[in-house]
């Protein structure tokens, strides 16, 4: 039975930018959207809202404040980032797809950090294969206004160390585990075919201003 | 090539968790590919000489750092995980029965917060039940690949809760995959580990 939303409740699970069948045929199943999107994204969102109740969170305070704020408790940290984390994962794929150009905004910076986009995706693609555990890999800009790749455990957001994501992959095993099992490697070629480059070029021109 | 480190045999068929909830599926995966995936990772850094000569697994666990400890920690966790499961458990018995109503109160009560730590915790990683220098039975729990050895505590009990320990059968329902590990605990193998964890220490006296 889906959890209805009370009209009390502070935080509120985004809707997907997609139906739940819109990455199917690029590897990402309608099942695993159903539980990815609707029981463990969900479920961040309802024990946030859980812990508000109990007065646990920071009134006044946007996701981004609690991620960003020294003082967040670990528990209220990680459900905000989790919460913060997977809409950006959505947004951050799209049903057809598409490539990076090269003389897009964000191409050209990618061409001046990487040298091209293709080892930009070598790269990205490394770490994210690399990480041991559960975590995020992520791109963003830095305050030299240069593209990083970071990564970090469980709810790792970069927001924390001063950086603007434009760019993310879960790689906790719920992402790819009913689709490709253990095969992660697998789920990140599907992950980088699906990239939604106009979002990510628009996320990086409005994170240069 | 290197094959100095080798894959345990299962102590049961593939299939004979499948009553309690860990099916046979899992167990291709499970211990098929990832626990056969760090035992060839790690044998492949022994052929590039990254791994100390003459190192146990344990050994490896105490002292080594970085992919090295990450690799031969999974692999004797792993071990450990499937050595503390059985397909027909027999309950809670002997001296560990007693040591753990006199530590949690009762076997009932130890379980209770076995389960809530395992159920609590953040990501990827592992739950313990230990023995310390002072012979208490302590829950510890950490992420990873990790092993309680490292804080000179012996292991009896452990619990996986990677994901893929759980997502073929139970999907997002880590707390079912709890209830059913509980349920296949091989308590006559936990007692043994018991006793032999207090000899050890006894003997170190």
């Amino acid at each position: 039975m889906a959890a209805e939303a009370k009209a009390e409740d502070r935080f509120t699970l985004p809707k997907l930018p997609y139906a739940e069948d819109a990455l199917a045929k690029g590897g990402i199943s309608k099942e695993t959207i159903q539980y990815h999107y609707g029981k463990h994204h969900a479920g961040y969102v309802r024990k946030l809202n859980a812990q508000d109740k109990d007065g646990k969170v920071k009134k006044d305070a946007s996701l981004e404040d609690l991620i960003k704020d020294q003082e967040t408790s670990d528990k209220v940290f990680n459900l905000a980032a989790q919460i913060w984390n997977h809409t950006f994962y959505w947004e951050s794929m799209a049903p057809a797809g598409s490539k990076c150009k090269d003389d897009s905004e964000v191409g050209k910076q990618l061409i001046k950090d990487f040298e091209s986009v293709d080892k930009f995706i070598e790269a990205f693609k490394g770490r994210a294969g690399g990480h041991f555990g559960s975590g995020w890999v992520w791109l963003s800009i830095n305050a030299e206004k240069k593209l990083v790749i970071t990564e970090g455990h469980d709810a790792f957001n970069p927001m924390k160390d001063g950086l603007t994501p434009i760019l993310t992959i879960d790689v906790w095993e719920h992402a790819y585990y009913i689709d490709q099992r253990n095969s992660r490697g697998a789920y990140i070629g599907k992950f980088i075919d699906l990239i939604n480059w106009d979002k990510v070029n628009e996320r990086y021109t409005a994170g240069c201003k | 090539m290197s094959n100095r480190f080798k894959l345990p045999a299962l102590p049961f068929d593939k299939n004979a968790l499948e009553k309690g909830g860990i099916s046979s599926e899992t167990i291709d995966y499970h211990y098929g590919k990832h626990h056969a995936g760090y035992v060839r990772k790690l044998n492949a850094a022994d052929a590039d000489g990254k791994v100390p000569q003459n190192a146990s697994i344990e050994q490896l666990v105490l002292t080594a750092n970085g992919k090295i400890f990450n690799l031969a920690a999974q692999i004797y966790n792993h071990t450990f995980y499937w050595e503390s499961m059985a397909p027909k458990s027999k309950g809670c018995r002997g001296n560990v029965c007693k040591a753990l109503e006199n530590e949690f109160g009762s076997c009932q009560e130890f379980v209770a917060q076995f389960k809530a730590r395992a159920g609590g915790h953040f990501g990827s990683g592992w739950v313990w039940l230990s023995l310390n220098k002072q012979r208490k039975l302590v829950i510890t729990d950490g992420h990873d690949a990790f092993n309680p050895m490292r804080d000179g505590l012996i292991p009896i009990l452990t619990i996986d809760i990677w994901e893929h320990a759980y997502y073929v059968d139970q999907r997002n329902n880590r707390g079912a995959y709890i209830n059913n590990f509980i349920s296949l605990i091989n308590w006559e193998r936990v007692e043994q580990r018991y006793n032999d964890a207090v000899n050890r220490l006894k003997s170190n006296l």
